[in-house]
């Protein structure tokens, strides 16, 4: 399959998304963020990294960018979407999901592996068992998701919560076990088709075995199964 | 020509501005009259220490700056190497001390963005930072502050540019408490042919700024800007605070590298200290050119700015590209579709003259060359300081009462690992992004950061590797400057060799103290002669540095510290090392042996609260054996695991090696020394190596081959550290004591 990779001013992260399908055997090609034209694209990736400086708030500003009517619009006819990390952001200030990302809870900057669950959810990104674990790097500095109580129990009936965060058993702590204070411990959500897939790790910097575990491979391998399911 | 200055006034102005009387003389010699305002500023930053290494020329020319890897030596940007496959390495490592020690996030910050700079200048797009930072004890709130707010700055920069910090390190000593030390270092990665020179060159040709607007910031520092006579405006004399934006930064990376790509330009320069003066004579004199600048086109930050302030604003992300008019067109639409401004702000000329105009009057007219090439050089004089006497005649082993019983031991292991020097950095790395590009393959916390290179994303990967240490251990260099520095170098090779990368190269930040005092001169003079001899004994290049003068405080200077950037390549990155023990039964053997060498110690200052005595000798031949030893050793897949000793002794290596692996080790140390030496000694040239048992015997016909001194010291295994009788704590009490130490001693506990 064949990804399209959107580059926003200050995206930084869209090289190991096109690193990443490659090892996994797949096609990718950048998008300028002044282009609108996705055709021959099957998914596109809103990369991570600081888009337009996070200048406003994470996202705000990119989202106003000309490809994003287009990916709206692609979205919107059911073709898939994910938004990694500051792509996640952009996706929420798009409305293309709920809820929005708050700084850090100890306003610091995160880099470092954390463990997610993966919950039983209607994402075409994520096929993986429910209840298995996974290891996946984080790199932010506003992850703390919030919505409110109505959004989280629908989302919650709808299987829109993809990922939560877990200690490294599985468990989840009693406080919380998310690095950032993100509620309910949420690290990934999609929308209710389950084609627009938004989450703060890192799924593209663990595929490649040269450079260690290859748990995030499952995330890019989700979406070419069903794409090659659904013809 | 515009005289705005009286010949009565003008060495007046000099003087303020920092020129010496001598100095402003040369200045009157070289333009046969009374400078202007804008020249007399033009050239006092040009001349001032921090330009023309006024003071530190002649000894820099000690170092040795060729070899078989050099590319690129000292004098341009940065200094580049071929690391194989027609793949270049360009790295640099530059301090930003005293804006950091006044504002320590935007110091910092400013300092990742100009070292960044400096790199993608070369042709080369930035793959990696580190950095070197020295803070007072963080009992004192100042320090907390200083160092919180450096680590923020530096991953608030680097985070957003994409451009992953991988390794570095600190230390805190009181030396450093009234003058912190930030030394920012970072590597690109080119293709040899894309190799970029800052250099203007074709009369005719066009003149262009790329990137941001130009304000009053960074003018001259707060206590050279011109006193009243000279300035109508009160509020014209704001502190010189450079504030960065690291987003501006990332899209003039990817502007230039796309400019450079599509071969648009004759030469690149950035704009960092002493600004477009010192970048555009720069690149007028390497081209042997003039320059033509007429500072109304500049886009000007603030109202009514003079062109003086034009010509040393420091203005953060700014660009200075020389190309041919017809490229013109091509290269401002590269800047427009990265949103950056570019401005047509002069000409290249064929009169070797550097002349700022003001719309149509000129206001200065000078020899380019003499702005970046004549600044006179110093024979700074230099004293043996006194205070080496004192501190050298202490004798460690009888100076102080050492414990001897099991139980104090394994609290002083403990509290080496928790000692701020020694703990875990996780603390500093978590809040930096070190994996973004993808190439990180060890992660910090280890002995060497080790990247693969390869154009992530855009072109080809290779199974070639870089390995990259940044090391100075300023106690040593405080007792004996030139084997502390000999100790620096020696350290960062032996990390990256401890990964698996062969020393090709290295870049310095020599921070020291005031080069006018003899005294402190002499230091700075030993430490490069130090440098040097090791660099010549291993083969290994300068290819480029910093020097930083005036860390003082309280009219003492910090530490001499000769930072040391290290640079090592892998053909097979799959093949490096890490510090963690692997498996249970593996053999651990000490390669080189073990002195008792505590002077100058973790221990001693820790335990006795004493720096003094002798640092530990180094004999380069045998240093040099033993890292060939283990290179082999790691060539020929037989390390498991390869961790060097430093600061804390063996006892502080193994129980690292044991953490990182999450195995006990069992030791018995067979080197007739009383326990403490054994454990805490700091003797150099030693690596501690792990096997499978079956490839034991291997390992010593390498020691054998190779000549060095070795011992099988015990075997890999449980969840305890036990040294014989004399130490025995468990996996959970050694990471106790040293994973959350950093957050405690910030917590003030």
């Amino acid at each position: 399959m064949r990804f399209g990779v959107v580059i926003f001013p200050g995206s930084n992260c869209e090289q190991d998304v096109v690193h990443a399908a490659h090892v996994l055997g797949h096609e990718a090609d950048y998008v300028w963020h002044g282009d609108t034209d996705l055709a021959g694209f099957d998914a596109i990736v809103l990369p991570g990294g600081f888009s337009y400086g996070d200048y406003i708030r994470c996202g705000a500003v990119a989202r106003f960018s000309p490809v994003m009517a287009e990916v709206v619009r692609f979205a919107e006819r059911g073709a898939p979407v994910i938004g990694i990390c500051n792509g996640f952001q952009i996706l929420a200030e798009a409305h293309l999901l709920p809820g929005a990302l708050l700084r850090n809870q100890g306003l610091k900057f995160i880099c470092k592996e954390i463990t997610v669950t993966v919950e039983k959810s209607a994402c075409q990104w994520m096929d993986a068992t429910p209840g298995s674990l996974l290891r996946l790097p984080i790199n932010h500095n506003e992850g703390n998701y919030i919505c409110d109580p109505e959004t989280l129990a629908r989302m919650e009936a709808n299987g829109q919560i993809v990922l939560r965060y877990c200690e490294s058993d599985g468990s989840r702590a009693e406080g919380g076990s998310a690095p950032n204070g993100a509620l309910d411990d949420i690290a990934g959500i999609c929308n209710e088709r389950g084609n627009v897939f938004g989450l703060m790790p890192h799924p593209e910097r663990v595929v490649d075995p040269a450079t260690g575990h290859t748990d995030g491979a499952v995330v890019f391998a989700s979406i070419a199964r069903r794409l090659a399911e659904v013809g | 020509m515009r005289e705005d200055l009286s010949p009565e006034l003008a060495p007046k102005l000099a003087v303020e501005l920092g020129l010496k009387p001598a100095e402003y003389d040369k200045v009157v010699e070289i333009l046969g009259r009374t400078p202007s305002i804008t020249e007399l500023y033009m050239y006092s930053l040009m001349w001032s220490e921090h330009c023309s290494y006024k003071h530190s020329r002649k000894a820099l020319r000690m170092f040795p700056t060729e070899g078989e890897h050099v590319l690129q030596g000292p004098g341009e940007n940065a200094g580049v190497i071929s690391v194989g496959d027609g793949w270049a390495l360009a790295f640099k490592m530059e301090s930003h001390n005293h804006p950091s020690a006044i504002e320590p996030y935007q110091g910092a910050a400013t300092g990742v963005g100009g070292i960044i700079r400096d790199i993608f200048t070369m042709g080369a797009r930035p793959i990696a930072s580190l950095n070197s930072l020295r803070f007072g004890t963080l009992d004192k709130p100042r320090q907390r502050y200083l160092f919180e707010g450096a680590v923020a700055g530096i991953g608030g920069y680097g985070n957003c540019l994409g451009v992953p910090t991988v390794g570095g390190e600190v230390y805190f000593d009181e030396a450093y408490e009234g003058n912190c030390l930030i030394n920012a270092m970072s590597l690109g990665l080119m293709r040899e042919e894309k190799l970029t020179s800052a250099t203007a060159s074709g009369p005719g040709n066009l003149v262009l700024l790329i990137g941001s607007t130009t304000g009053r910031d960074g003018i001259g520092g707060a206590s050279t800007l011109a006193s009243q006579e000279f300035d109508e405006k009160a509020e014209d004399k704001r502190p010189s605070v450079q504030v960065g934006d690291p987003f501006e930064e990332k899209l003039l990376i990817e502007a230039c590298l796309e400019l450079l790509e599509e071969e648009l330009l004759v030469g690149l320069g950035d704009l960092g200290a002493a600004g477009l003066t010192s970048s555009a004579s720069e690149m007028a004199s390497r081209g042997g050119v003039g320059l033509d600048i007429d500072v109304t086109k500049i886009p000007a930050r603030e109202e009514a700015m003079k062109p003086f302030e034009f010509m040393v604003s420091e203005s953060q992300e700014r660009m200075l590209a020389v190309l041919v008019p017809e490229n013109l067109e091509a290269a401002q639409a590269v800047c427009a579709k990265w949103g950056l401004r570019s401005t047509v702000i002069g000409t290249v000329t064929d009169t070797g003259r550097f002349v700022v105009r003001e719309g149509d009057e000129i206001v200065a007219d000078m020899p380019a060359a003499t702005l970046a090439h004549d600044a006179p050089i110093y024979d700074p004089a230099m004293v043996r300081p006194a205070y080496l006497d004192e501190v050298q005649a202490f004798d460690p082993i009888t100076g102080v009462d050492h414990p001897g019983c099991e139980y104090v031991l394994d609290d002083i292991v403990l509290a080496l690992l928790a000692s701020p020097n020694v703990c875990s950095r996780r603390w500093i790395w978590q809040q930096y992004d070190h994996q973004v590009m993808l190439n990180t393959v060890v992660l910090p916390g280890g002995d060497a950061a080790v990247l693969r290179i390869g154009d992530t994303g855009r072109g080809e990967m290779t199974g070639r590797g870089v390995a990259v240490s940044s090391d100075c251990n300023g106690r040593y260099c405080y007792l004996d400057p030139y084997v502390g520095a000999q100790i620096a170098f020696a350290e960062a090779a032996r990390n990256v060799a401890c990964s698996g990368g062969y020393p090709a190269a290295i870049t310095d930040c020599l921070n020291f103290g005031n080069p006018e005092k003899p005294e402190v001169f002499w230091t700075f003079y030993e430490a490069i002669r130090g440098l040097s001899d090791a660099c010549r004994a291993f083969g290994v290049p300068v290819i480029s540095g910093n020097v930083s003068f005036y860390n003082e405080s309280f009219g003492s200077p910090i530490y001499p510290t000769p930072t040391v950037g290290m640079v090592g390549v892998m053909e097979d990155v799959s093949k490096h090392c890490t510090v963690a023990f692997k498996n249970e039964g593996d053999v651990i053997f000490l390669l080189g042996e073990t002195e008792n060498e505590i002077g100058g110690s973790e221990y001693l200052k820790l335990a006795h609260g004493v720096v003094s005595g002798r640092p530990p000798a180094l004999d380069l031949e045998l240093e040099k054996a033993v890292q060939a030893t283990v290179l082999a050793a790691i060539d020929a897949g037989i390390a498991r695991s390869a961790h060097d000793c430093s600061e804390g002794g063996l006892a502080v290596t193994l129980a690292e090696c044991c953490m990182a692996g999450d195995l006990g080790a069992d030791i018995h140390l067979d080197d007739g020394l009383p326990a403490y030496a054994s454990l805490f000694s700091e003797t150099q040239s030693r690596i501690v190596v792990t096997t499978a048992p079956e490839d034991a015997e291997r390992l010593v016909e390498l020691a054998l081959a190779n000549a060095i001194p070795y011992s099988v010291i015990g075997t890999v295994g449980g969840d305890r550290f036990a040294v014989e009788d004399k130490v025995g704590v468990t996996l959970v009490q050694l990471r106790e004591a040293w994973e959350p130490a950093l957050e405690r001693a910030l917590a003030g506990k």
